[in-house]
């Protein structure tokens, strides 16, 4: 539903988390598994007398990401002090950037709110490390006391803003998806770390006061949280009351926001160059980490398109995660590239979605191996979804899963054989038939199918089936 | 000029704590602090670009390698309060 009066945007924040190490220090970034503070040093804990040292690699990754996003890359690019004093951040700053940031004014297409290719315009791409993580026992609002954990302090991080270009909670959702899918493109960004990607949004109803709704870290919290706030800023509006500009929570288990601070409490954050870093001059890394982009999802799709000659669709839904894109390949080079397309797009994701799985839990093997039974005929479409469906809930091999659940298409003799004896037995349903009832044929069909265990094709029995009740009728 | 309530502003920023004596010598302080600075203004700049530091370096990098961090043992050391390997902090909302 296009809703002509809501205005989004967001600040999107990304971890850089296939970097070795974290932005200003040589702290492992591997840290997701491990206990708390294990991965600290001087520097990323803010002890007196440390110095910050950029990693080479994160600049090059950021500057990768904003290419990507269609932004410019500024050819001095500098640092910042941001202060506020809050546990999550031991030096009582963070090092962010703010007045010449590393990429400006870029853009990327989603699909919008109608189904048409829309333009959304990135403001900004800078770098800044991330805090501390706050773990409070029970609800935050409960606590007593807040505990720390610094492994992600001074992990990269970039900020990819976008100008108030998103009309609905969908096309932020839409456009989460296509920033994630190009992050993972680039190979700087695994979205399935926990804490990989965090958002901020902000939104507004036309002619009033907006707020931000901080820190929300899936995609469909995001969405739901903008639902929320349309109702809720809807809804004020109509009782009168104006909403003013503010700072607010999503509470994913109730599923509604509430407010944390309006504007006079906003923060102070007296930014100013981080004297301990030296601005970097990056104008000629550009032209060569241009050249090392890799394809990018849409050249890819329109790639497959041409290279495997299957439908626009399934290209678009093979290439919106890299890692199925991938597997895609792998399968089309060894089996016909255009079932592959059908049943990795449309049943394969579908079941993987369902189980709230990734592509990681399927061989592209194991598919081949399926589409080349599917294709001689061993097995029906139903049996090969039966045999996706025990690998991925039980694991096994097609081979295997075939034997094991008898799903191995009937011979024709064997199904010949049920269909004598289905007509044989549904005498009313047979009779039914002729007197002019179609759908009676059914009720025979689902008999062969009975006797067939399942592993007749249902098309094939019914067409057997047919022929065999007007042959007759004909003699 | 810096007055008593910048000095509350301040105070508040960096969550100290300041009394009544301590304000009125902050008050001093940091104006003693801006005349020495205000020397500057005794200069002519005309012809000088603003800059943000005195020495022209730039692209000072270290590379993608992962070194070894502290034990949680060590990295705890300072703290006046932890609990299950994390430092304990005032809630703050």
């Amino acid at each position: 539903m296009a809703e002509k009066d809501v205005i989004i945007g967001l600040e999107v924040h990304v971890q850089l988390n296939k970097l070795n190490s974290k932005l200003f220090c040589g702290c492992s970034t591997g840290y997701h598994d491990s206990p708390p503070n294990t991965h600290t040093c001087p520097v990323c804990l803010g002890l007196p007398g440390t110095l910050p040292v950029v990693n080479r690699r994160a600049v090059e990754y950021a500057i990768r990401v904003a290419l990507a996003l269609n932004c410019a890359i500024q050819g001095e690019t500098l640092f910042y002090r941001k202060n506020y004093y809050y546990p999550d951040l031991p030096k009582a700053f963070q090092i962010t950037q703010y007045d010449f940031p590393l990429g400006l004014g870029g853009a990327i297409l989603i699909r919008g709110e109608d189904g048409e290719e829309k333009r959304i315009r990135i403001t900004r791409v800078h770098m800044e490390e991330d805090p501390g993580r706050l773990v409070h026992a029970g609800t935050i609002d409960r606590a007593k006391y807040s505990m720390v954990d610094y492994n992600r302090c001074g992990m990269a991080l970039l900020e990819v803003v976008t100008e108030p270009d998103l009309r609905s909670p969908k096309e932020a959702r839409a456009f989460l998806d296509k920033l994630r899918n190009i992050l993972e493109y680039l190979d700087v960004f695994d979205g399935n770390l926990e804490g990989a990607m965090r958002i901020d949004s902000n939104i507004s109803l036309v002619g009033g006061e907006r707020a931000e709704i901080k820190n929300i870290s899936s995609h469909k919290g995001v969405e739901k949280a903008l639902a929320y706030e349309i109702t809720r800023q809807r809804s004020a509006r109509r009782r009168g009351v104006a909403q003013v500009q503010e700072t607010r929570h999503y509470d994913e288990l109730r599923g509604i926001t509430v407010t944390i601070r309006t504007k006079e409490e906003a923060h102070d954050y007296r930014y100013f160059p981080e004297p301990d870093l030296v601005p970097m001059r990056i104008a000629d890394w550009v032209p060569r980490v241009e050249a090392e982009l890799p394809e990018l999802p849409d050249a890819k799709r329109e790639r497959f398109v041409v290279d495997y000659d299957i439908a626009d669709d399934h290209a678009k839904s093979l290439t919106s995660e890299i890692r199925v894109a991938n597997f895609y390949e792998l399968v089309a080079k060894r089996a016909s590239p255009r079932l592959a397309a059908v049943w990795i797009a449309d049943v394969l994701k579908g079941e993987l979605n369902y189980r709230d799985a990734t592509i990681d839990r399927f061989s592209p093997g194991h598919m081949v191996e399926i589409l080349d039974m599917i294709e001689k005929g061993k097995i029906t479409e139903k049996g090969a979804v039966e045999v996706i469906r025990t690998i991925l809930d039980h694991g096994g091999d097609p081979a295997g899963v075939v034997e094991a659940k008898g799903l191995a298409r009937a011979e024709d003799d064997a199904v010949m054989e049920a269909v004598r004896a289905a007509v044989e037995e549904c005498a009313q349903a047979v009779a039914d038939y002729r007197s002019g009832n179609e759908k009676a044929i059914n009720f025979i069909v689902g008999m062969v199918m009975k006797r067939t265990r399942g592993r007749a094709d249902p098309g094939e029995a019914n067409r057997l089936v047919k022929e065999a009740l007007d042959g007759a009728g004909g003699a | 000029m810096i007055t008593g309530e910048d000095v509350d502003h301040i105070s508040w920023l960096a969550s100290i704590k300041v009394s009544e004596e301590e304000r009125a010598g902050f008050v001093a302080s940091f104006n003693s602090v801006l005349d020495y600075f205000h020397q500057l203004d005794e200069l002519d700049t005309e012809d000088v670009e603003p800059t943000y530091r005195v020495v022209d370096l730039n692209n000072v990098f270290r590379e993608d390698e992962a070194t070894e961090s502290l034990s949680q043992e060590e990295a705890l050391s300072n703290a006046p309060r932890t609990e299950n390997g994390y430092f304990k902090s005032p809630r703050i909302v």
